[in-house]
Formats: structure tokens, C-alpha cells, sequence
């Protein structure tokens, strides 16, 4: 038997009313401790939150008059062609991205298993990419990927392939943003390393009893057992790339004549909502367009939750 | 996801406390036999593959920044031509120091303001039972999963309004009342300490305080300082609040400082990317000599982290 925790259940809790409950020292002293975060959360989170959903019905932009106007921005949202675009963009950048990272973290986390000490050598390589400030990442993006001198292109010259121009070429660019981005999935490998090391090795053991290859192992054991880590990622790297900015950002927009690349291709939801919001200082506009990125954002969160009921297995559930 | 089930996390120990011995049943981790000679090999190939892959931006980055602007893209590690003037020529082109300086200090502070608070509200959450303690843990796990770009623009209103909106401030003074993710985090290393000790301190009488400063925090030294590390991470890195508050170049922070550099000197610019790797460079190797000091920690972290998933 281990020692009673904070977490366990204490015994003989105090009844009483609310009112009593208020009266008590450890009450007042328990709302002191949270005081901070509750100052914060009506300041930062439930004040802007309101706020922000106020103003997605005004025309504020920091300088004229502010009016009401309704609907509008909302309507806006469906005849502007850049919202179409730039989700556009960002769905399919999620879409190529998130799976890829899994796929190559699963392999790279499976390949760790089993070298014995190199494993935490391995895995500070791994790890070293996430260090790196997504404003060099995306600096990065450009010099490596530069279709006539980046070095990507050199080597897919080696082996006789003509690179495409990955940094001007509009089709190009998010597929080159995936890559680049895949250099920074350490944390993935590092959440699925230390999965897979909780495996039960008897599981394997009944499982080669049963006659099941390698792939069966995999299939029946590996992969229910990880799945909660496995949708912990799916859930944290969508919403991750869903609010993709910084390397699109500083690889394709900024101030004035840096500006190399005009088209849209680079143009990512978060960006167009930054421009909006600080370029144009379309508040009010802005502040729609995060709405509409927030319910995206939870209508793909509840259908992985949803989906997750019927994949993700957790010890001791009686499902 | 565990994360919306209390019931579950409650009994997630924490790292470093062992499991009860009845319960310990041997893990792959532990497992150490051999996959076969032939096998190790190719793994180990694969994995040597994948680390060239993965460290040779680091090593093409510095390779770079030691270049003439003609040799860059050649595409040597060794420099053709050694040329070191490049950190000096940065240096008198833009203001780096101070943004080092900004850098650091904006950091720092992150760090220590959401380190603290969010220790205490963490303990008030773990350590008393109160009228309304679900519910405002509820709002503490539901502000997690809050995208943060939806908060952008009303909280720079919130700043303008403050006539804050062009200074530093934004950047850290909101740490000061903590974070969901670290509150949540820390709370769940609070929950594996035993009660006995709190038990026996209130008998003789210490106060809530002492509880917290003398027993808690102590006891939670490593998962506060994940909390510190991750946090300076976080801070350093950030290029979005620098580019919507910091507008004169003297406040900048060094990403938004690299931001600048590009603008000047990369695609659109003058073409002299050695000047610009230098800046990479500058602003990465902070955070490399940070992971290397407190490696240990950060694996740790996020391990803990996928756990609770």
C-alpha cells in the first residue's frame, strides 16, 4: 500500500452549506492561492472572448467612429475570396502534415526501441529541430529550399531530379512548408518513445503464443496499446497546424519590399486573420474570422473525440 | 483524452514515484534482449540516416553564417573562404545587443511571473476541497484547449485601451496570472504528494503558506523547473506578440529582430543570406545551449505531457 496523496479522496469531508463552506478559513485561503489565475482568466480569456464577439458585429478599427453593422462581417466571411483560400490552404497543409508527422514519428520512436543506451542519443537529435525558433525555421524554409541554388534541389539533382521551385512556385509551397515542418517532430517521437516503453512485454509474448507475425504484433498489440498517446497528438499537432503562422509568415509576407512573393499560395488563415486584424486594422472583421477559425477549430476537435471512442484504448476500460 | 476525465488523471502517479510493486508488470523499456545482430544493424543504420538528416540544417546554418555572400550556396559544410566578420558586420548593422538584451530579460520574465503563479494556483486547486473548485478547474482545462489566435485581436484592444499596446509588457505581464497547461501540469505533481506530511505540518500549526513554501514547492522542484524551461522556450521563440506590439526597433526581441534582418537582406532585399544565417544562428543558439544544460528535463516534460493523453 502506498501513502495517502493530495489526490486521494480525504476522509470524513466537512458537510455543511455553501454559506458555512464560505465562512471556513481553508475556503478563503484556497481562493487566495487562485486569486491570480482568476484575475487573469476574467482579463485575458473571458473579457477578450466577449468582447472579441461584440466587436465581430461593429466596423471597429481603432480610429473612426464604431457602428453596428449586424451581420455583415459574418456575411463577409462567405464572399471573401481570401477566407475560402486561406482555409483552403490551411485544411490542406493540416491534412498533408498531421499524418506524415505521425507516420515518421511512429517509425523513428519504434526504431529507438531496442539500441540500448544510443536511444537517448538519437533522441536529443530528434529533439534538437523543436529548439529552433520557427522564425529561423522559416528562414530555413527559404535558403534550403530555394529552387535554384537550395541544397534540396542539389540533391534531388544527384539523383537525377529536377527539384521544383519550392519557394515561388504557388503548388509548391505547401508541400515544401510540410516538409520543412516535419524537421520540428521531436516532441511527437519523444511522446510515442515514452509510450511504446509502457507496452507490457507479456502482451507480446500472448501474442506470439497466438502465432501473430510482426505485423500482427503491431496491429493488435503496439498500436492499441499507444493509441492514447497516439490520439493525444492527433488532437494537439491539428489544432497545432490549423493555427500555422510564423514560418509562412516570415518566409512569405512582411514589410515593404520584402514582399517577393505576391500570390495567395502562402496565404495560411492565421496570417490573413494577422493582416486584418494589424496590417488593415480590421478589427471587427478580424474578430469574425477568429470566430469562424475557433468553430472550426472545435467542430474537428469534437469529431476526433467522437471517433477517438471507437480507436483509443485505455487500460482497465470495460469497453 | 484524459484530460476532460478527473477520475483518471487523479491517479496518473508522478514521475519518480514508483508504481505499488504488486501492480509492476515488465515493459518494453525494460525489456532487453537483442533483436538479433542483423537487425540491430540496420536499425542503427537507419538511425544514423535519420540524425544526418536531422542536424544537417544546424550544421549547413553555421557553415553558412562563416561564408562570403557568394559561397553560401555552395553548399561546402567547410567554408571555402572562413569569414568571421560576418557576426561583426551584424553586429554594427542592427542593434543586436539590445535585442539580446530585450531578448533575455522579456524571457526571464515570462518565465519566472508564469512559474509562480502558476505553482500557487495549482496548489489551491490540488491541496484544498472548496464550493466551486470543479468548476473553476473545468474553465482552467477548457482555457487549455482555447486557441490562441481566437484571443489576438481583443487582447491587443485590451493593451491599447491600457495605452500599453507599443511596449513590452504584453509580451510577459499576462504570465503573471498564470497558464492553464502549467497550472494543470503542476497540479498533478501536487496530487502524487502524500497528505501525511501536510497533516502533520497543520498540527503544529503551520500556516497555508508555510504548507505551500516549505513542503509543496520543495517537494516540486523538478516539475516546476519543466515548467521554467518549457516556458523560456516558449517565450524566446515567440514571433507573434513581437510583431503586433513591438513597433520600434529598439524594443525588439531577437526573432522579431531576425524578422527584420530578412526583410533587409534576404529574398526581396540585398541577397546577403550569409547575413542572415547569421542572425539564425544568433537567435538558435540560446535555445541549443538551454537544451543541453536541461536536456533530462525537457523529455521528461513531455513525456509527462503524452501521458496524461
Amino acid at each position: 500500500m502506498t501513502a495517502p496523496t493530495l489526490g486521494d479522496p480525504r476522509p470524513g469531508a466537512r458537510r455543511g452549506g455553501l454559506r458555512a463552506a464560505f465562512k471556513r478559513r481553508d475556503t478563503r485561503a484556497a481562493y487566495l492561492f487562485i486569486l491570480p489565475w482568476m484575475i487573469g482568466f476574467l482579463i485575458f480569456t473571458a473579457g477578450p472572448m466577449i468582447a472579441s464577439f461584440v466587436l465581430s458585429f461593429t466596423n471597429y478599427d481603432g480610429i473612426g467612429s464604431t457602428q453596428g453593422v449586424g451581420l455583415a462581417n459574418y456575411k463577409q466571411l462567405f464572399d471573401d475570396p481570401s477566407v475560402a483560400k486561406s482555409m483552403m490552404n490551411t485544411l490542406l497543409f493540416t491534412v498533408l502534415r498531421v499524418p506524415l508527422q505521425m507516420a515518421i514519428a511512429l517509425a523513428l520512436a519504434m526504431l529507438l526501441l531496442r539500441v540500448g543506451r544510443a536511444a537517448g542519443f538519437f533522441r536529443t537529435v530528434f529533439y534538437l529541430p523543436v529548439m529552433t525558433p520557427h522564425v529561423a525555421v522559416g528562414v530555413l524554409f527559404l535558403m534550403l529550399f530555394n529552387g535554384n541554388v537550395g541544397v534540396i534541389n542539389k540533391a534531388l539533382g544527384y539523383i537525377g531530379i529536377t527539384g521544383p521551385s519550392w519557394t515561388t512556385d504557388g503548388p509548391w509551397i505547401k508541400p515544401g512548408l510540410v516538409l520543412i515542418s516535419l524537421w520540428s517532430l521531436g516532441t511527437t517521437v519523444v511522446i510515442y518513445f515514452a509510450a511504446l516503453r509502457n507496452v507490457p512485454q507479456d502482451l507480446y509474448e500472448a501474442a506470439e503464443l497466438d502465432g501473430a507475425g510482426p505485423w500482427g504484433r503491431f496491429r493488435h498489440v503496439t498500436l492499441p496499446q499507444i493509441s492514447g498517446a497516439l490520439f493525444f497528438t492527433l488532437v494537439v499537432n491539428t489544432i497545432g497546424s490549423l493555427q500555422t503562422f510564423t514560418e509562412a509568415y516570415t518566409a512569405f509576407y512582411g514589410t515593404g519590399q520584402a514582399q517577393s512573393y505576391t500570390s495567395d499560395d502562402a496565404l495560411f488563415y492565421v496570417v490573413y486573420l494577422f493582416q486584418q486584424a494589424f496590417q488593415f486594422m480590421h478589427m471587427g472583421y478580424a474578430s469574425a474570422l477568429a470566430w469562424l477559425l475557433f468553430v472550426v477549430i472545435v467542430v474537428i476537435t469534437v469529431i476526433q473525440f467522437r471517433l477517438s471512442k471507437r480507436f483509443v484504448y485505455y487500460e482497465g476500460d470495460a469497453r | 483524452m484524459t484530460v476532460l476525465d478527473e477520475r483518471r488523471t487523479n491517479d496518473a502517479e508522478a514521475p519518480g514515484a514508483a508504481p505499488p510493486a504488486a501492480k509492476r508488470r515488465r515493459t518494453v523499456g525494460e525489456r532487453r534482449g537483442p533483436a538479433g545482430p542483423l537487425g540491430r544493424a540496420i536499425r542503427m543504420i537507419l538511425l544514423i540516416g535519420c540524425s544526418i538528416a536531422f542536424l544537417y540544417p544546424f550544421l549547413w546554418l553555421v557553415s553558412a553564417s562563416f561564408k562570403p555572400a557568394q559561397q553560401v550556396f555552395d553548399n561546402a559544410l567547410i567554408p571555402e573562404t572562413f569569414k568571421p566578420g560576418n557576426y561583426s558586420e551584424i553586429w554594427d548593422a542592427f542593434p543586436m545587443l539590445t535585442w539580446l538584451w530585450n531578448s533575455t530579460v522579456i524571457t526571464l520574465a515570462a518565465a519566472v511571473a508564469v512559474t509562480i503563479s502558476s505553482g500557487l494556483v495549482a496548489f489551491g486547486f490540488a491541496y484544498f476541497r472548496f464550493p466551486g473548485r470543479n468548476v473553476l478547474f473545468a474553465l482552467v482545462i477548457g482555457t487549455m484547449m482555447l486557441p490562441g489566435t481566437v484571443l489576438m485581436v481583443p487582447q491587443y484592444l485590451i493593451w491599447d485601451w491600457m495605452h500599453l499596446s507599443s511596449s513590452q509588457l504584453p509580451l510577459w505581464a499576462p504570465n503573471l496570472f498564470g497558464s492553464a497547461f502549467y497550472i494543470f501540469l503542476l497540479r498533478q505533481f501536487f496530487l502524487g504528494l502524500p497528505r501525511e506530511l501536510f497533516e502533520a505540518a497543520r498540527v503544529d500549526g503551520a500556516s497555508y503558506w508555510t504548507l505551500y513554501w516549505r513542503i509543496a514547492v520543495p517537494l516540486c522542484k523538478p516539475a516546476l523547473l519543466v515548467t521554467f524551461i518549457f516556458e523560456i522556450q516558449a517565450a524566446w521563440t515567440d514571433l507573434v506578440r513581437p510583431l503586433i506590439y513591438l513597433r520600434d526597433p529598439e524594443l525588439y526581441t531577437v526573432p522579431r529582430g531576425l524578422k527584420a534582418v530578412l526583410d533587409q537582406f534576404g529574398e526581396g532585399g540585398e541577397w546577403r543570406w550569409e547575413i542572415v544565417a547569421t542572425a539564425s544562428v544568433i537567435v538558435t543558439l540560446p535555445m541549443i545551449l538551454i537544451f543541453f544544460l536541461c536536456q533530462r528535463h525537457f523529455t521528461e516534460g513531455i513525456a509527462t505531457q503524452g501521458r496524461k493523453g
